[in-house]
């Protein structure tokens, strides 16, 4: 115990010397800041600097400038430029550390989200110790440290039809690297609405799409997609997984989208979609339709001329987060506690996790036997179901209980109504799920 | 290749493939004596190859929103859409939108 003592207080002393280290480079980077300040006021020390372009930006930058798909004249735009990140995750980092990067004047940053520790795989600017920090804030000190001579602009707000065109007007193109269908139909409309092109990407599993929209007399999001699509058959980066590297190349190709819009030397790609497919490892790029003269908001006689309610034309929340789901009576569920306390006394139970394989694969419960919730149904499921139940059971059916548990407690509720159909027995979910395991009975058990 | 056969390949993607048994590309060969449009291919897969309910992959008689159609690399929209006569050695792909990030 005094071992356990020791390290703590060693643990204690760490962190105050780290909270003060962290306090002196915001005062030392302040005084930089200060510096910089003053010297851009004078720059009358014998330094010749062409009309725009620093000493230092010269140094900086002479290798992209001397590429004629920039130039000087195309750095000097980059420098006068801003540009709008919605979304500061796997799309969001890549594009504005290249953004960053190549000396891109203003970089406004939009997230209400915090960093935890399953975005660190892939949204690489956000670093181990800004876990629980807001996004756009972790994001801006990567920015800066990679390039302190930017305006960086941060948004810790929902992006929503009541900010977006007020936030939209300061920039000159939207990069949206968002995670839903109701954001994009945001982005979309409010890009529209408010004139900039918008560079759009997405990317989900081992794929990654982009295209530009908005673009001179190019298609907008509407154009392609009037309609939204079934909520059910959307899937998310946290549902379905996402392999790093991917949306990484996507958002780095977002800023080089970003970098044609603004010299006006590459191509852009407006009525044109890229695809990458990063098991197949092919890029596609396909030819899209052009501007739909009956488009709802980009048309000739546009009926829509203002911000909507998207979570409602969507049919689905501005996340890509599972929201409750609440279909089973208070008396059909119990609470991980419960579980832990029927597991403890050895009391009759099944209990059942109808994750997917691979999920069951990475964490489990010792006492839980895996049927994924889409198998349930399928004839092979109800006999094996039945035999395990009748092992489970015995002779003291009456005593007996099924138990279901998943991620966060939404399929088990489907499941049970299944099971409920299936064995004639008590049936019932672990509310919360694995995460709520987690965090009433085992804090060992990992969150993801 | 015999000649009274049609060849041509569907391709599915972002997605879509979940539908299909999680299928990518799927060879497909029909007699050459019928026509084949792309209205009567959609028809065709959701009875033969879908494995999901048919309301993610079709509304009426077309593709549901979110998914978009290609010939050769083309949207459909350029072209006939479903009244598009399937040629021999076509690539027909479908393609769900990417809205993660």
């Amino acid at each position: 115990m005094n071992k356990q003592l020791e390290i703590d207080n060693l643990l204690q002393s760490k962190e105050r010397e780290i909270a003060e280290l962290k306090n002196l480079l915001d005062q030392k980077n302040e005084e930089i800041e200060q510096l910089r300040k003053s010297r851009i006021k004078y720059p009358s020390d014998g330094v010749i600097e062409s009309d725009a372009l620093s000493k230092d930006d010269i140094e900086r930058y002479s290798r992209q400038m001397i590429v004629p798909a920039i130039g000087v004249d195309g750095q000097k735009r980059l420098k006068k430029a801003s540009v709008l990140v919605v979304g500061c995750g796997g799309l969001g980092c890549p594009a504005a550390q290249y953004m960053a990067g190549c000396g891109i004047g203003r970089i406004g940053l939009v997230d209400y989200d915090v960093v935890e520790r399953s975005n660190l795989h892939r949204q690489l600017l956000h670093a181990e110790f800004n876990l629980g920090v807001p996004k756009v804030t972790s994001l801006a000190q990567a920015l800066l440290r990679l390039n302190s001579s930017l305006k960086i602009d941060e948004y810790n707000v929902q992006l929503s039809s009541a900010n977006a065109l007020e936030i939209f007007a300061k920039y000159d193109i939207i990069v949206d690297a968002s995670d839903n269908v109701a954001t994009r139909y945001l982005v979309n409309d409010a890009a529209v609405l408010s004139g900039r092109p918008l560079v759009s990407g997405g990317a989900v599993g081992c794929e990654g799409q982009l295209t530009v929209y908005n673009y001179k007399d190019g298609p907008c999001y509407r154009c392609l997609f009037p309609e939204p699509p079934p909520p059910e058959t959307v899937s998310n980066c946290s549902d379905v997984g996402v392999v790093g590297p991917v949306p990484g190349c996507i958002g780095v190709l977002q800023a080089l989208q970003v970098i044609h819009i603004i010299t006006e030397k590459g191509e852009v790609a407006s009525g044109k979609l890229l695809l990458f497919d990063g098991v197949s490892f092919t890029f596609r790029s396909i030819r899209l339709r052009g501007k739909s003269p009956t488009c709802k908001i980009c048309g000739s006689e546009p009926t829509i001329t203002q911000l909507m309610d998207y979570e409602q034309f969507c049919g689905s929340p501005a996340n890509d987060k599972d929201s409750g789901l609440n279909i089973l009576d208070a008396s059909e569920r119990v609470s991980p506690v419960f579980l832990e306390q029927a597991i403890a006394k050895k009391l009759p139970l099944l209990l059942i996790d109808v994750r997917s394989p691979v999920e069951f694969e990475m964490c489990r419960l010792p006492e839980s036997t895996n049927i994924p919730l889409k198998l349930l149904n399928k004839e092979e499921t109800v006999d094996q179901l039945k035999e395990m139940w009748a092992t489970v059971a015995g002779n003291q059916n009456a005593e007996s209980r099924v138990y279901l548990v998943c991620r966060r407690g939404n399929d088990s509720q489907l499941g049970v109504r299944r099971v409920q159909n299936i064995l004639k027995c008590q049936v019932f979910d672990v509310k919360g799920g694995l995460h709520a395991w987690s965090r009433d009975v085992d804090p060992s058990f990992p969150i993801y | 290749m015999n000649t009274e056969q049609l060849n041509f390949t569907v391709e599915f993607s972002g997605g879509a493939e979940l539908l299909f048994n999680k299928e990518k590309t799927h060879q497909v060969c029909f007699p050459s004596v019928e026509e084949w449009t792309i209205g009567k291919l959609l028809i065709w897969l959701r009875d033969n190859k879908l494995t999901e309910r048919p309301e993610l992959f079709m509304q009426g008689d077309t593709v549901r929103p979110g998914i978009l159609v290609l010939v050769n690399d083309t949207d459909w929209e350029l072209l006939d859409q479903l009244n598009y006569k399937i040629a021999r050695g076509d690539s027909i792909t479908f393609i769900s939108t990417l809205h993660g990030g």
